[in-house]
């Protein structure tokens, strides 16, 4: 019950960080909305045994953080949360895939094992681009930058109230859960059987809740749009940002950095 | 502007579920007005107070607010005018801080930001929570919770304040606090709530609502002096007007 509790704090934590003034947080939010669709498009077409080439991809992520004054040990500790997701993904390939890969030593490293660290990195990479994208930018300026990009409104806001949701859902889920808790006396309480009707009733207190939330924007004038305080404008401080930063990840797309810097240290470049 | 600000007459509202919230309400309030709709659970004064800012659609009557009668086409510019604070402020407060949340109603309104921004630092003023403004609503007590909560309904400069049961849930301070607030508003006021002495204290008038009809409708200290209304509405005199519990002086 408090992991929940605490879960939704953490979340909420995320927004909050969004409302700091920083390098970051003052540019405009398109910008680093495409920024972070480069970077992510750019991670994610790399071919599936590629796993040393990612590394160098690390630059965006911890340059976008500390410029932004993220604290680190809480985003790792969000992209943490994800990895287990991303090795059932994966988990299948090295049983299938026994094709052998690398030797180091003794140790025969198959293809399975490299795809599937792969794919691990990358959701690495790309959760934790998005997570510093909502903590430098904020959910609500995310999805307003989705909809100056072309996206349409209708699915900026659907986006927004899913979001607003997640909230609703899980508060009420932890009150019930409370509930239940505190009535099982610390034993399974009624088990599986208690669980259809709890979730039944969670289902219409949060439909209920979320309809008394609309009230009240209704009542304050809400007519499908979200506004905010942050006036940008795409100016030449973003283009250089996009720009910079696209020209980066193609570079790193085109070049193995871990290896080029392997050859620069070991000297294989003379 | 209308001398009669709240018309409603003949409201009747027949929940899908076939509950008969309301039967026959009708009542005027003017402006300028402090009003308490007052009943027991059930008696239809939550239903009452969703139709006032057009949530709710009557099964039949009228709703006048102003010059205008209650019509979808009418309905932006009376929510404007109607600012209603909910009885649960975690239901009003919904953005990740509270300078957002108070500032939702008057973007919405189409201001410019600067304005925005000095509408939001006059109410958070006004309501004494100007330190609060950058905090997350979540992490408030409930005196500050429903202070920021009519600070969001504030800025949008209503004409009328609607509040459903405004010091439920306070402590005794923060409840004076907030009645003390109360007072000094100059806009015409509707309350819903059981807090009976805060009605004795903040409305001259009172509306007695029991199964969807109005069955009384008065001066408040005549109503409460009606121990047979009282009685058969399921209400009692507020502690104020009963006599001390240990020496039995007043009764």
């Amino acid at each position: 019950m408090r992991s929940i509790d605490g879960a939704v704090l953490d979340l909420k934590r995320l927004d909050l960080l969004a409302t700091a003034d920083s390098v970051i947080h003052r540019l405009d939010a398109r910008a680093k909305v495409l920024t972070t669709l480069v970077f992510i498009v750019t991670v994610v077409s790399f071919n599936r045994y590629e796993f040393t080439a990612l590394f160098p991809f690390f630059i965006y992520p911890v340059v976008t953080a500390s410029l932004g004054n993220l604290p680190g040990g809480y985003i790792v500790r969000k992209i943490i949360m994800v990895i287990p997701f991303a090795f059932v993904v994966g988990m299948l390939n090295p049983i299938f895939d026994r094709e052998l890969f690398v030797r180091i030593g003794p140790l025969a490293i198959t293809g399975g094992w490299i795809s599937c660290a792969s794919i691990i990195l990358r959701t690495v990479l790309t959760v934790g681009a998005a997570f510093i994208l909502v903590g430098v930018t904020g959910f609500l300026s995310v999805c307003q930058a989705l909809e100056r990009l072309g996206t349409p409104r209708t699915f900026t806001v659907q986006l927004l109230f899913l979001y607003r949701y997640i909230f609703v859902l899980t508060e009420e889920g932890a009150r019930a859960s409370r509930a239940r808790e505190l009535r099982s006396c610390g034993r399974k309480g009624l088990g599986l059987a208690s669980f259809g009707p709890l979730i039944g009733h969670l289902l219409i207190r949060t439909w209920l809740r979320a309809e008394r939330i609309h009230m009240a924007m209704l009542a304050r004038g809400f007519t499908g749009e979200f506004h905010s305080r942050q006036v940008s404008g795409f100016g030449w401080r973003e283009l250089f940002y996009v720009a910079g930063w696209s020209a980066v990840f193609v570079v790193l797309r085109m070049e193995n950095g871990a290896q080029w810097l392997g050859r620069l240290v070991t000297g294989g470049l003379s | 502007m209308s001398h009669h600000i709240v018309e409603v007459k003949h409201l009747q509202h027949i929940y899908a579920d076939g509950t008969v919230a309301l039967q026959d309400v009708s009542f005027t309030i003017h402006h300028g007005e402090s009003v308490a709709i007052i009943g027991a659970n059930g008696a239809g004064k939550s239903t009452l107070l969703l139709h006032l800012n057009g949530y709710l659609t009557a099964n039949s009557g009228e709703i006048r607010i102003g010059d205008f009668p209650l019509t979808r086409k009418t309905l932006p510019e009376i929510r404007r005018t109607v600012g209603m604070v909910f009885q649960d402020a975690d239901d009003q407060l919904f953005m990740p801080t509270v300078f957002d949340d108070v500032a939702f109603g008057p973007f919405n309104l189409g201001l410019p930001v600067e304005e925005v921004k000095q509408r939001v630092k006059a109410v958070l003023e006004q309501v004494g929570a100007a330190h609060l403004q950058e905090k997350p609503p979540y992490h408030l007590s409930g005196g500050e919770k429903k202070r920021v909560a009519i600070a969001t309904v504030l800025s949008m400069s209503p004409d009328i304040l609607v509040m459903d049961e405004p010091t439920s849930g306070l402590d005794p301070f923060a409840r004076r606090q907030l009645m003390g607030l109360l007072r000094d508003f100059q806009h015409t006021k509707i309350f819903t709530s059981h807090d009976l002495d805060m009605v004795v204290d903040l409305c001259q008038r009172t509306i007695v609502l029991h199964q969807g009809i109005v069955k009384a409708d008065g001066p408040t200290l005549e109503i409460f002096n009606d121990d047979t209304l009282l009685a058969e509405c399921r209400l009692e005199k507020p502690l104020s007007m009963q006599g001390c519990p240990v020496c039995g002086k007043g009764r």
